[in-house]
């Protein structure tokens, strides 16, 4: 059972607490450029996904606490989540492997 | 090899079992291969057979990381049923049921083929009627299925429960008499065996580590006992399908999450059909063996490691109860969890990509064991004559970019 934290309201809880919401940083072609979309850039965003085996970057809700969504690294093989940040924020950098932080549950940015 | 029969069955047991061959040989790689098989699942052995006895390409390997079947096809409920809403799906799940029907003469091994029925639970208004329409399209085409009264459901389940004030009742269900189980390992054993016989070479504890193009063409892959050639590669590993099409440059519209089951302690036979029930997320079947089989929908978050969430069960179980007072007792006895590769519209993907002599047959998601004669059936046909087989065209890699869907996502919103 995953065990999370919120950046945004600082609770913590496990995954029943929570919702996942896939992929993160994926960018909506429509919204940048809407006249001019092609359909490889229109199923990229729809359909093709990196599905890693290792660093994931993916989206979650606060379902059960503030109801805010953030972002959070998490190994895929491991489980174990290596870091949660804010919405608005950009990946961090973090080596593959990379030890978690306190308690395994990663640190908050 | 030797045929099994029951006079080989009886010469054995004069010797006390001790004269039984090996089923299969254990193979070593050779440098060069007319088609090599990533993934001895059943969907990679049942492709190496076909294109061994349908298609004379005996010049096939088939490497795998573990043991053959230790993969999903190990690890699932073995629900076959051909049910399905939209026509390219129902061609494909009834090519696949046919030819299960008479798979253990076909293949000289028992694979355990139980039509003993099958029944998707209707219970919600919006259920009933998505069913019913799936009735009318099983009927036009031409598959054995039909809707049944809460009655008629009550007679064939009695331990189900249909007492009034039930947050979910039964109002009826989608039945397909044939729809059934088979033995999950004897799938794979048994065309494991059939393409060993016609020469192809199963190599086990073999992982494909790169996969080699030049010039836009698949050349060979490189393994953990060496570099293999072969000028027709194709990928059928379930949820490690990414890990695969990476090495090859290519990217795939799809994500890996866990898919779990469990079964009970064994008991007296309680229940002599598959039982599906969509709306609360479970499905259940009895074992010949007592234990009552159960699984449900997929838990949500991308992973790798061959582990489900407690959550997950929990939910799928809770589900259950409602439906089948008489689980509430019961002790569960094992649990597990497969990696299985899921696709946007819930259909699989049966292609050739973007580089020339690589083929890709993925995306079964929760719902391939089912599908394994058809699918390598097919797949043998369109890695022989290097162009889609009729059924499998339209689950070609091509339709994300066009937006031509097989949406079996709506008809079936539990794993299965
Ligand atoms: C819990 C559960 C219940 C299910 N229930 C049902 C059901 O009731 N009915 C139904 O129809 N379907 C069901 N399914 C789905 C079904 O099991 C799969 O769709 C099907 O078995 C997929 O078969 P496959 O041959 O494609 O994959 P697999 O059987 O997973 O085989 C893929 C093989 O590829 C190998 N491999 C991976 N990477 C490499 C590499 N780098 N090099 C070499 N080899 C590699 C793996 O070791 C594996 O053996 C269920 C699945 C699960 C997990
Ligand atoms: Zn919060």
């Amino acid at each position: 059972m995953l065990l999370i934290s919120c950046p945004v309201c600082g609770v913590e809880g496990d995954e029943t607490e929570f919702r996942y919401g896939g992929a993160a940083h994926i960018e909506r072609p429509a919204s940048l450029d809407p006249e001019n979309i092609s359909d490889e850039a229109q199923r990229d965003y729809l359909f093709i996904r990196k599905n890693p085996c290792g660093l994931h970057f993916e989206r979650w809700v606060c379902a059960r606490g503030c109801g805010k969504w953030f972002h959070a690294a998490r190994d895929t093989m491991t489980l174990e989540f290596k870091a949660f940040y804010a919405i608005t924020d950009q990946p961090p950098k973090l080596a593959e492997g990379a030890p978690a932080g306190p308690k395994g549950r990663g640190g908050r940015t | 090899m030797q045929r099994y029969s029951i006079f080989t069955l009886a010469r054995n047991a004069a010797n006390y079992h001790k004269g039984w061959g090996r089923a299969w040989r254990s193979a070593e790689p050779r440098a060069q291969y007319d088609v090599i098989i990533i993934g001895a699942g059943g969907h990679g052995l049942a492709t190496a057979y076909y294109l061994a006895k349908e298609h004379n390409i005996t010049s096939v390997a088939v490497v795998e990381k573990g043991w053959l079947g230790g993969g999903n096809t190990g690890r699932n409920t073995t629900i076959i049923r051909s049910n399905y809403l939209q026509d390219e799906s129902a061609a494909i799940y009834q090519l696949a049921h046919r030819l299960y029907e008479g798979l253990s003469q076909e293949l000289n091994f028992n694979i355990m083929f139980s039509p003993r029925g099958l029944m998707m639970l209707c219970q919600t208004e919006h259920e009933l009627r998505s069913m019913t329409r799936n009735a009318h399209a099983n009927r036009l085409f031409g598959i054995e299925s039909r809707m049944i009264s809460p009655k008629q459901v009550k007679k064939k389940v009695p331990i189900i429960n249909m007492s009034a004030g039930v947050r979910y009742p039964v109002l009826g269900a989608l039945y397909q008499p044939r729809g059934g189980t088979a033995r999950h390992d004897a799938v794979a054993w048994g065309y494991a065996r059939g393409a060993d016989m016609r020469g192809v070479d199963i190599i086990q504890n073999c992982e494909v580590t790169g996969i080699s193009v030049a010039r836009g063409r698949v050349n060979a892959v490189e393994t953990t006992k060496g570099r293999i050639r072969a000028s027709k590669v194709a990928i059928v590993t379930a949820g490690n399908t990414t890990r695969l099409t990476d090495m090859a440059g290519l990217r795939m519209p799809i994500e890996s999450v866990a898919l779990q089951a469990l079964v009970s302690e064994p008991i007296k036979p309680v229940l002599d059909v598959v039982i599906m029930a969509n709306t609360v997320h479970g499905y259940i079947s009895q074992s010949d063996k007592g234990e009552l089989v159960i699984g449900g929908g997929t838990d949500d978050y991308n992973n790798y490691s061959q582990r489900g969430s407690f959550p997950a069960l929990q939910h799928t179980v809770t589900a259950l109860v409602e439906t089948f007072p008489i689980i509430s007792r019961l002790k569960m006895l094992r649990q597990w969890a497969g990696i299985v590769d899921m696709t946007g519209d819930r259909s699989p993907i049966i292609s050739k990509t973007d580089v020339a002599g690589l083929f890709v047959n993925c995306g079964w998601g929760t719902g391939g064991f089912k599908s394994i004669p058809g699918s390598g059936f097919v797949f043998a046909d369109t890695i022989a004559n290097d162009r889609p087989h009729p059924i499998a065209e339209p689950f070609s890699i091509d339709r994300f970019l066009e937006g031509r869907f097989v949406d079996e996502s709506v008809a079936a919103g539990v794993a299965h």
